[in-house]
């Protein structure tokens, strides 16, 4: 492909949701009531101050107002961007029923605009305490945690296996809802407190387990999620078939690709991975993007906004359809996928209706492009390496101190997430790093 | 971080905030969860003859969609002993020694209830005394408030008795219901008072209830004029503090009060001359907590201007603010649409048309559609466009100063010269 039709192609991962103009802004602080005990705060996971920040919004303060953002939400620019507000802060707003719900994630995305754009320092780091904490992982937990216990004093060094800090944020996220530089930038503050993010280290291969315990006072693992795991049906190997984190990770690192121009794609699962994966379909040129999902409209785990997004997109979807085999030609490329129809039973274990299979319904979807979005796997055996109890890649913890079964390891973030417990969101995620961060240095203060 | 402290007539306080005297400052209970929210002081409400209050009191200016834009109060002064005030006052010292306690205090105006008083407050332990010169309503029908406040001779005289016996400066506070503040203002000052501050509330009736033609707020079918305040009141409550500020034979400090709601505004009234703000309204319409924005956003403000001191700004507009004979005669401005930002309501063509001087003009753009342009050669400048103007940047008003600046004084100066 030549640069300008590169460049072109480009454009269409822009982010999608266009800032509050200067007017609107104004108008949207000074509809919101300051209220008092205010439900937006209680909603939002890391406690938001939310009318303070936009009293500030109003009176002038930018400064203020993004540092309340950021103090309660390390993570405060990306979650502006892809928090389910209309389940959190706004759906809570009073204003919904009396008229409209004040746009409160607009805002927040305005007030760390002004912070991004220039460059106050809204942190310092505390007193030096003398400790030093590892943590593995530079994701949101990772660097909610690290901004904390920068704060606290204590010296913390990341390793990231990656090239760039951020985590889902920075590979995970389609760009056309979170541009990486806002991920970047956030890690960008929690560096400036003098944390030491030291990126293409993987633990296991770059360094061992052993040395991180031996030589840290405290260790915190927030490794997150692995890649999306194989569905274990014939023809995953076809070329064709790719992971949803992997194609979004190639956009959001830059790399625009013309292989998907003019294709049939199907991606299974129906999570918000799945949509961005979708999304990013339809901007790289498919012609026809179908999300398949073995159960219902109602049981999809994608937020509703997400969803409406992607039909705004004119993505389809197949509910009731789990693939049995993915179908290649003698060339290995892949030419549709063999689906069976499903039903719902009784609910399972998650308590959603257990999809179950109709005898006899196979049917065929023509597609070149098969793109699985069901989930990730699992950091099994780098939960091993560091001898903590798990449970399948769960790492089980106190959810009081955040100590797994090594007293002197912590974890938080999505690593911790899974069997009905919590919630795999940034902001979840971001919540969870403050409050480790602080059982971390309670325990390490306790200790003579 | 800039220093936010301020020295008010030999009065230190932590910052320039404090509440003003009112029902946020009518127990001890309200004083200390003001100065656990972080107000550097507080004026109590003030301290008399316990009187008796009425229900309803208040009442609320609503604009638009916004609420109280202008607030109206016919409450009294402290409807509590004056033995329980001065007793939490004294246990609100002992618990916040580094917050600022005003006493305000209004009497009968003989000396001896002056003296009498100053004495109790001072003994409880305040840091200063503010003289009440200024509630407009009920009170002043007793010969107290704005009704003293409104005679020089009687403010000056008050004043003289409560210095008489004072040991802690005393604030003069006035009333702007009067037809120029310097002579009150004058008057405090000729008295011994340390500082002034100003406004204490307007008279004002709210509204007429359209169904009953009942007053708003009425009691029992019946209502009086109470004191207006609130944001609508700053432009009002600003020029006063301005014109004592720029006052020579008025050299007493200024504690700015009316409308302050926001930073912004605190930051105006000290560049205007005030050095300390009294906040009422904007606390009761959203609690003790708007100061934290109050000093975040001052702070800010400060550090982003690289000054170092809150007293650094006090003062600093005073000599942009002059008599009208003073401005410069030549000096042209004019307003330029720009339509980027334009959105064709059309708002300022009528408004030139009809009330200003009819210098905005259609004319077809080379895209075949009507938009508007000035006239700038017809164009006085008066900034009407612009204001009714609802688009952020969409007219900007062009200062094009002329080559020869002449003021009206000098213009009469130098007729009466040559023609001399």
């Amino acid at each position: 492909m030549n640069a300008s039709a590169a460049t072109d192609l480009w454009k269409v991962f822009d982010e999608i949701h266009p800032d509050l103009k200067p007017k609107q802004v104004m108008e949207e602080a000074n509809r919101c009531l300051f209220c008092f005990d205010a439900p937006c705060t209680k909603a939002c996971p890391t406690g938001i101050d939310v009318p303070s920040f936009i009293r500030k919004i109003a009176t002038g303060n930018l400064k203020g107002s993004a540092r309340v953002i950021m103090e309660a939400n390390p993570m405060g620019a990306t979650c502006a961007r892809v928090c389910p507000t209309e389940e959190l802060c706004e759906g809570a707003c009073v204003l919904g029923e009396a008229s409209l719900p004040v746009m409160i994630g607009d805002l927040q995305k305005h007030a760390t605009n002004w912070a991004m754009k220039n460059h106050p320092q809204l942190f310092e780091a505390g007193k030096p305490s003398g400790r030093e904490i590892a943590i593995v992982g530079a994701g949101p937990a990772g660097l909610s945690a690290a901004r904390q216990l920068a704060r606290f004093g204590h010296q913390v060094t990341i390793y990231e296996k990656r090239e760039k800090p951020g985590g889902l944020d920075t590979y995970g996220i389609v760009p056309f809802r979170l541009p990486q530089k806002v991920a970047l930038w956030e890690a960008d503050q929690v560096e400036q407190l003098g944390v030491m993010i030291k990126t293409g280290i993987a633990v296991g291969r770059d360094i061992s387990a052993d040395f991180i315990q031996t030589h840290f006072d405290a260790v915190m693992l927030a490794v997150g999620m692995a890649d999306v795991p194989d569905l274990g049906i014939p023809g995953e190997e076809l070329d064709g078939v790719f992971s949803a984190l992997e194609l979004i990770e190639k956009v959001k690192d830059g790399q625009v690709t013309d292989r998907f121009m003019g294709r049939t794609a199907i991606v299974v699962g129906a999570g918000n991975t799945a949509i961005d994966a979708a999304t990013t379909l339809k901007r790289l040129g498919a012609t026809r993007v179908q999300m398949i999902y073995r159960r219902t409209e109602s049981e999809m785990t994608a937020y509703p906004a997400e969803y409406r997004f992607a039909k705004e997109d004119g993505i389809t979807c197949s509910w009731l359809t789990q693939p049995k085999k993915v179908i290649g030609d003698t060339a290995g490329r892949v030419t549709g996928v063999e689906c069976a129809r499903m039903r719902l039973g009784k609910p399972d274990g998650s308590g959603r209706r257990r999809p179950i299979e109709i005898e006899n319904s196979n049917f065929l979807l023509e597609a070149d492009i098969f793109v699985k979005a069901i989930g990730q796997g699992r950091h099994t055996s780098l939960i091993d390496a560091f001898r903590l109890k798990h449970d399948h890649g769960i790492v089980s913890v106190d959810a009081r101190t955040f100590q797994t079964s090594d007293p002197n390891v912590f974890a938080a973030g999505d690593v911790t997430f899974g069997n009905g417990s919590g919630e795999a969101t940034v902001v979840a995620a971001a919540q969870q790093g403050k409050l480790a961060a602080l059982a971390i240095h309670r325990q390490l203060m306790s200790r003579v | 971080m800039a220093d936010l402290r301020i020295d008010f007539a030999g009065i230190k306080s932590g910052n320039p905030f404090w509440l003003a005297s009112g029902p946020p400052t009518n127990t001890g209970y309200q004083v200390q969860r003001a100065f656990e929210a972080g107000w550097g002081g507080a004026v109590w409400k003030t301290l008399g003859e316990p009187v008796i209050n009425v229900t309803s009191r208040f009442s609320g200016m609503h604009y638009g969609s916004q609420r109280v834009a202008g607030f109206n109060n016919i409450e009294l002064i402290t409807d509590r002993p004056l033995e329980i005030n001065l007793q939490e006052i004294e246990e609100t010292k002992v618990n916040y020694p580094d917050h600022t306690i005003i006493a305000s205090l209004m009497v009968e105006p003989k000396r001896e209830k002056w003296h009498e008083i100053v004495k109790k407050v001072e003994a409880a332990g305040v840091d200063g005394l503010e003289l009440n010169f200024g509630c407009p309503h009920g009170m002043a029908e007793r010969g107290m408030g704005a009704a003293s406040g409104q005679v020089p001779e009687l403010v000056e005289k008050q004043t003289c008795w409560a210095k008489e016996a004072a040991e802690t400066p005393v604030i003069v506070k006035l009333t702007p219901n009067i037809t120029d503040i310097t002579a009150t203002a004058y008057a405090a000052s000729q008295g011994g008072a340390d500082a002034i501050s100003m406004i204490n509330t307007i008279n004002s009736l709210m509204g007429v209830d359209l169904d009953t033609w009942n007053t708003i707020p009425n009691v029992a079918g019946k209502g009086t004029h109470g004191g207006y305040c609130g944001p609508a009141v700053k432009p009002i409550a600003l020029s006063m503090v301005a014109e004592c500020a720029r006052d020579p034979d008025i050299s007493v400090p200024i504690s700015g009060i009316g409308g302050i709601e926001n930073w912004r505004d605190a930051a105006e009234f000290m560049l205007m001359g005030a050095s300390c703000v009294q906040i009422c309204t904007a606390a009761m319409h959203h609690g003790f907590r708007i100061v934290e924005d109050l000093i975040d956003g001052l702070n800010n403000y400060l550090d982003s201007k690289g000054i170092a001191s809150v007293m650094d700004l006090v003062g600093q507009s005073v000599p942009k603010y002059m008599s009208w004979g003073d401005l410069d005669l030549n000096h042209k401005r004019v307003a330029r649409i720009n339509l980027d930002q334009c959105i064709h309501c059309n708002k300022c063509y009528i408004a030139c048309e009809d009330a200003a001087h009819q210098c905005i003009e259609w004319f077809v753009d080379a895209k075949g559609k009507r938009a508007l342009k000035v006239r700038e050669e017809d164009c006085v400048g008066c900034n009407l466009c612009s204001i009714v103007c609802p688009a952020e940047g969409a007219i900007h008003m062009i200062d094009q100063p002329g080559e020869f600046p002449m003021t009206w004084n000098e213009r009469q100066h130098l007729i009466h010269t040559i023609g001399g």
